[in-house]
């Protein structure tokens, strides 16, 4: 038996409740003094309606786009050899250490319609800042990661045997692909896919800057809780933050079963 | 075609094409945005992207940022290694729940995480009449700050550690304790040494956050120029005023610290291979001593 139970789950606990439980249980205190009817109608007055449905959709296209990318970076990044392969490798996880203001104003420098793309994107008839789709391209950055740190290793470590059997057998390469290959790539696709939504479904920093923050149109559910907040709204805050916090906790546990349940394919 | 057909191996045609694709996308979303940062903080000349680098509210704000850094990742660092000490070491109930309570802050979107100090210290918050009878101020001051950025850097180092320890065992640490060490001296000499790029690689990405966290402290911090500013505020600020390539001077500044995250994290990812295949090569090395030991006494054995 090693020592030190009783230290290191006392320190565990103590710093645990003292930083994280009890001020998020401020939250479910705050909520219960609201009222049900003063709650709901907060909750479901348009505004909000209107700031879930942006957020839910956005989120939701973003990490599509990464779901689809992220496997073609993971493939690259783990089959191929090319010039520059490394750098490229180290720069995917950016998005984890670049501080979200500074991805915010640079993406909004670039598509903003005098910047480097969103001038050739307006002569097309396409605004990219100021509008839902801005909100698309932060969330875009920020997921990025996910599905190729997710796909990857699992890539790395498929057996190659199978790939080799199944071309043997007379089966297309593209054959191979969707039979053999993308089935055993299932569950980390849907297990990065559902980081990359959670993640975007709270993002903050990025959006405020490229989406413009208009009301009904292009504001987000984190902005919401924030303007509510700037005018002291404690009470209307804290309900859009209990839908925003059991969704997310939602998407927390989904993760994790995810996880057991590709766990458990891996070992079969 | 029986070339293409072979496993592992794309046609050319289709690796040039995914390759573009995967540059395309990455050029739209990370390259351009990176260069565009340091092109737009150039665009007034040197003179000018020093002068607001070196400004008196950037400099606040880089002391308030290190500041706040010094505080928030000692703590996460001494929580990270007692929750991985005893999740990793220890049978007990609960043990998932604690680490589902553990990953929570990750879950929960930075602008709440800012607004559960505000319900809890803000001046109509539950502790609120107290604090300003004793006048303390936590939320629009320091504080409330280090206290945010501390609730979303928490998680970090546990999260690493964890399968990190998880995955070395405690057997060495069962034998130095058998062999008559203190507890303490187990953990200095074998865990400590032992759980070292682990540790490493959950500061590094602790501190990056720590530095970065920009709508948690956005909510507490009340923007005040030279006093509650840390350096992504700041650069809203510089922002928001219109000074472009005074906000994106700043701005580089943060580029350049998460460039120095990734070469130290993949440094470290580097060291960690290294160190394991090491030590893998050692057991080898071990075995294929004991087994010369064994063949030797046979021989011996044989000749007597």
């Amino acid at each position: 038996m090693l020592p030190g139970f009783s230290l290191s789950m006392g320190i565990t606990v103590a710093y645990l409740s003292l930083i994280v439980l009890i001020p998020l249980a401020t939250i479910f205190l705050e909520s219960s003094t609201i009222g049900w009817s003063r709650f709901w109608s907060t909750v479901l007055s348009p505004q909000a309606v209107a700031a879930y449905q942006l957020s839910f959709g956005a989120s939701f296209a973003a990490a599509l786009i990464n779901a689809v990318f992220g496997v073609i970076l993971a493939w690259v990044l783990s089959r191929y050899r090319f010039p520059g392969r490394g750098l490229v490798d180290a720069l995917v996880d950016l998005p984890f250490a670049l501080p979200t203001a500074v991805a915010g104003i640079a993406l909004t420098g670039i598509y903003a319609s005098r910047g480097w793309l969103g001038r050739y994107l307006v002569q097309i008839g396409i605004q990219a800042a100021f509008s839902r789709l801005g909100v698309i391209i932060a969330l875009v950055f920020v997921g990025l990661p996910f599905v190729v740190r997710t796909v990857q290793p699992v890539l790395e470590d498929i057996d190659l045997d199978q790939e080799e059997a199944a071309a043997t057998l007379g089966a297309t390469r593209f054959q191979t692909f969707t039979r053999v290959t993308l089935p055993a790539l299932w569950p980390a696709v849907i297990t990065g896919f559902t980081l990359a939504f959670a993640r975007a479904l709270g993002e903050y920093g990025s959006v405020v800057f490229i989406s413009g923050n208009m009301p009904m149109k292009t504001e987000i559910v984190p902005l919401l809780i924030m303007s509510k907040l700037e005018a002291y709204d404690y009470a209307g805050a804290t309900a859009i933050a209990v839908v925003m916090l059991t969704s997310s906790f939602a998407l927390l546990l989904l993760v994790n079963r995810l996880q057991a349940w590709s766990g458990k394919r891996v070992s079969r | 075609m029986s070339v293409n057909r072979r496993a592992g191996k794309d046609s050319p045609v289709v690796r040039v094409v995914l390759i573009a694709l995967s540059l395309i996308f990455l050029s739209l979303f990370l390259f351009l945005p990176l260069l565009a940062v340091f092109v737009e903080a150039l665009r007034d000349g040197v003179g000018a992207y020093f002068t607001a680098v070196t400004a008196p509210d950037t400099l606040a704000a880089i002391r308030l940022t290190l500041l706040t850094t010094c505080i928030a990742v000692p703590l996460n660092v001494v929580f990270g290694v007692a929750a991985a000490w005893v999740i990793t070491r220890f049978e007990f109930r609960g043990k998932n729940l604690l680490i589902t309570l553990i990953d929570l802050p990750v879950a929960v979107s930075p602008v709440i995480a800012g607004m559960i100090f505000v319900l809890l210290f803000g001046a109509r918050g539950v502790l609120g009449p107290m604090l300003q009878e004793h006048d303390i101020k936590i939320i629009f001051a320091v504080p409330g700050i280090v206290l945010a950025t501390t609730f979303v850097t928490f998680p970090f180092v546990a999260r690493e550690l964890i399968p990190f320890m998880q995955a070395q065992g405690s057997e060495e640490e069962e034998a130095a304790l058998v062999l008559g060490a203190s507890g303490w001296q187990t953990f200095f000499r074998i865990t400590l040494p032992n759980i070292k790029w682990g540790l490493l690689y959950g500061t590094v990405l602790c501190t990056a956050r720590a530095m970065g966290e920009f709508g948690a402290v956005s909510v507490v911090s009340g923007h005040i120029r030279g006093e509650t500013n840390t350096v992504p505020l700041h650069v809203e600020v510089l922002y928001n005023e219109y000074h472009f390539a005074a906000a994106f001077s700043v701005a580089s500044i943060l580029v350049a610290l998460s460039l120095v995250t990734l070469t130290m994290k993949k440094l470290i990812e580097w060291r960690g291979l290294v160190a394991r295949k090491t030590a893998a090569d050692r057991e080898i090395e071990l075995a294929d001593a004991s087994m010369a030991a064994i063949a030797a006494g046979g021989a011996y054995k044989k000749a007597a």
